[in-house]
C-alpha cells in the first residue's frame, strides 16, 4: 500500500484498525524520502535509527494519542530534544537542544512520529529557501523552481509525499506563501493561540508556529494537538480552544467574505486572480455573501514590516556569539575579535543584512524616525483589519501575487524579494490566523494560492470557509509527479 | 547609512566587497521604506505588540532546572561549570 499518500484522518483509521503498523508506514515514508529527496532537497536530516527507536517505542506503549503513528516533519528552527536544530545556518551547526519545544512534546504526547527536519531559509529569512546553509529546496512541482519560504522545506516534503504533515513558522508569511506555492495548505495561527516555547526566535512579536497539511481536516487536527496556554512562554494566551475538527462543517451560507480592493491591484498575476475569481465563485454558489472591503494602509505593510521584524530578529540574533553554543571563531586573539569573526563567520548574507537594517532601525538618532514610526503604522494596518471585521466574517485574498519563480531569478534583489510576501505580512502585523490553501494550477501546472484570513481567535470561521471550499472542489487531490 | 558604523554595533565582521553590496541594497531597502513617511502619525499610539499586554504572574515555586552538564553541553569551550571565553580584564 502507498501509506505515503494519505492524510493523517485516514492514516489513524487504518492504524486503529489494525490494518497497519506504525513500522510499516514509517518504513514507507522512508522509502519514499529515499526516492524523492535527491530531487526535491527537502529535508536537512533524517535520522532513520531514532525514526525506528520511535517505531518500537510507540508499539510498546499504550497506543493511543490524536496522532499516534502520524509522521510529522519539523522544521530545522523548533527545538527537538537532543536532534541537531540548526535553523539551517552554519552558526547553529552542531547544536542539540537540551530540551523538546512545548510543540514538540505535545506530538509526542499525541503519539506523533517525529520523521525529520525540514530545510528552511536561514533564521527563517528568506520567501524562497534558497539561503539556507544546506543548499535550496525544489519546488517538487518544476524542479527549477522555489518551493517559497521560509518554511520551504516543509512544505515540499508535504507536496512530495515524504511526510503527511509538517510544522513550520510564519513571521510574515513564511507558512502561507510555501504553502501556496506547493500546492498544499498551509495554516498561521492567530499570534498567542501556539505556545513558541522552543522555537528559535526570529521576530518574538510575529513569529507563530503552524502546521502544513494535505488537507484542511488535516490541518485542523495538527492545530488541535499544538494550541493552548502553556506557563513557558508568556505571550501564548489563556484562551479556551475549541476542538477544531469536530466544528468543521463544509457550510458557508450566510457567511460574508471581503474582498479587500488593495490585494487585487498592481503587481497581481492575472492567472493568480483568475483562480481567486473562479474560487469566489465557487463560495457565492454555496450561499456566502461577497463584499469588497478596503484596507487602506496596505501599501505600507512590507515598509513596515522591514522595520519591525529586522529591529526585533537584530535584537534576537545577538545571542549567537559563539559563548554557549554552536559555532566559535577558532583561536581569537581577544572576545571582541571572537564576537566579531564568530558572527562574520557563521551567518550566511541575509542574516548579515537583516541584522544590519535591525541595528540601524534601533540606533541612536534614527529610533524614532524608523522604529517609533513603524510602530505607529504598525498599529494604522491593525485598525484596518478591525474596521473590515465589523463588516464581514472572514477575508478572502490570494497568498502570493505569482506562482513559483525559478531558482536565482530573485536572489540578487533582496527588494524584489521581500514583495514576495505583499499578500501575508499585514495578517502578522495585525496579529491574525489565516490559511493557504490550494486552488488550482496555472498554464504552466503550477499551484496558487488562496488565503483566508479570520477575527484573532476565529480559526474556526477560517477553517470552515477553507473546509468549504476545498470539499466542493478538487484542488486539493492534485499531487506532483516527483 | 555608514555601513561600518552600524557593522560594529552588530559585532559582524564584513570584507570590503561585502560592504560594498551591503551599502548598496541597504539604500535600496531604505529608499523603499521612505514610504512609511507619506503617513501622518504624530497622533498615532505606537503598537508593540497585537496582545493587550499584562504582566503575567504566577506563584515563586521552586521547580527542577536543566543541570549543568546539559546546558554546557553545545558549549564551543567549558571549564568546570563555566562557559570558557578568551581573558576579557587582565
Amino acid at each position: 500500500m502507498e501509506l505515503h499518500k494519505l492524510t493523517a484522518h485516514e492514516l489513524t483509521n487504518l492504524i486503529a484498525k489494525k490494518k497497519t503498523s506504525v513500522k510499516e508506514v514509517a518504513e514507507d515514508l522512508l522509502k519514499r524520502i529515499e526516492r524523492t529527496e535527491k530531487k526535491v532537497k527537502a529535508l536537512c536530516l533524517v535520522d532513520k535509527q531514532d525514526v525506528l527507536a520511535q517505531c518500537e517505542q510507540l508499539e510498546k506503549g499504550p497506543r493511543k494519542g490524536k496522532l499516534f503513528g502520524v509522521p510529522v516533519v519539523i522544521k530545522d528552527n523548533i527545538c527537538v530534544a537532543g536532534q541537531d536544530t540548526t535553523c539551517s545556518s552554519r552558526i547553529l551547526k552542531g547544536f542539540k537542544p537540551p530540551y523538546d519545544a512545548t510543540v514538540v512534546s505535545r506530538l509526542k504526547q499525541e503519539g506523533a512520529l517525529i520523521l525529520a527536519r525540514a530545510n528552511m531559509d536561514e533564521f527563517a529569512f528568506g520567501s524562497s529557501c534558497e539561503t539556507s546553509c544546506y543548499g535550496p529546496t525544489h519546488n517538487p512541482w518544476d524542479l527549477k523552481r522555489i518551493p517559497g519560504g521560509s518554511s520551504g522545506g516543509s512544505a515540499a516534503s508535504v507536496a512530495a509525499d515524504e511526510t503527511i504533515l509538517a510544522l513550520g513558522s510564519d513571521t510574515g508569511g513564511s507558512i502561507r506563501q510555501p504553502a501556496a506555492l506547493c500546492g498544499v495548505v498551509g495554516l498561521k495561527p492567530t499570534y498567542g493561540r501556539v505556545s513558541r516555547y522552543g522555537l528559535i526566535a526570529f521576530a518574538s512579536s510575529l513569529d507563530q508556529i503552524g502546521p502544513f497539511a494535505k488537507d484542511v481536516e488535516d490541518a485542523a487536527l495538527l492545530l488541535n494537538v499544538i494550541s493552548g496556554h502553556d506557563l513557558m512562554d508568556s505571550t501564548c494566551a489563556e484562551e479556551k480552544v475549541p476542538d477544531y475538527t469536530k466544528n468543521l462543517k463544509p457550510d458557508v451560507k450566510g457567511l460574508k467574505i471581503g474582498i479587500p480592493k488593495e490585494y487585487f491591484a498592481k503587481g497581481l498575476d492575472n492567472e493568480v486572480k483568475t483562480q481567486v475569481a473562479a474560487a469566489l465563485d465557487v463560495l457565492t454558489g454555496l450561499g456566502a455573501k461577497v463584499k469588497e472591503i478596503s484596507l487602506p494602509h496596505t501599501e505600507y505593510a512590507v515598509a513596515d514590516y522591514y522595520i519591525l521584524a529586522t529591529a526585533e530578529a537584530s535584537s534576537n540574533l545577538a545571542r549567537f556569539d559563539g559563548v554557549q553554543y554552536g559555532h566559535r571563531r577558532a583561536k581569537p586573539s581577544d572576545l571582541i575579535e571572537m564576537y566579531f569573526k564568530t558572527r562574520g563567520e557563521g551567518l550566511g548574507e541575509e542574516a548579515k543584512r537583516r541584522i544590519i537594517l535591525g541595528t540601524y532601525a534601533l540606533s541612536s538618532g534614527y529610533y524614532d524616525a524608523y522604529y517609533l514610526r513603524a510602530l505607529k503604522v504598525r498599529r494604522l494596518i491593525k485598525e484596518d483589519f478591525d474596521a473590515a471585521f465589523k463588516k464581514v466574517d472572514c477575508l478572502i485574498t490570494p497568498t502570493s501575487p505569482t506562482a513559483a519563480f525559478k531558482i536565482g531569478e530573485r536572489t540578487d534583489d533582496p527588494l524584489a524579494m521581500y514583495l514576495s510576501d505583499i499578500y501575508t505580512i499585514s495578517v502578522n502585523l495585525a496579529g491574525l490566523p489565516a490559511i493557504s490553501l490550494p486552488c488550482g494550477l496555472n498554464s504552466e501546472g503550477l499551484p496558487v494560492g488562496l488565503q483566508v484570513i479570520a477575527r484573532a481567535f476565529d480559526e474556526q470561521t477560517m477553517l470552515r470557509t477553507a473546509f468549504a471550499f476545498e470539499q466542493n472542489t478538487e484542488h486539493h487531490k492534485k499531487r506532483p509527479n516527483v | 547609512m555608514d555601513i561600518e558604523y552600524v557593522a560594529k554595533l552588530a559585532r559582524i565582521d564584513l570584507n570590503v566587497s561585502q560592504k560594498k553590496k551591503l551599502t548598496k541594497q541597504l539604500s535600496d531597502i531604505l529608499g523603499y521604506i521612505e514610504k512609511l513617511k507619506e503617513l501622518k502619525v504624530d497622533k498615532v499610539e505606537p503598537m508593540s505588540h497585537v496582545l493587550p499586554l499584562k504582566n503575567v504572574f504566577r506563584e515563586d515555586k521552586v521547580k527542577p532546572s536543566l543541570p549543568v552538564e546539559k546546558v554546557l553541553k553545545n558549549a564551543p569551550a567549558k571549564k568546570d561549570s563555566s562557559f570558557s571565553v578568551p581573558k576579557v580584564i587582565e
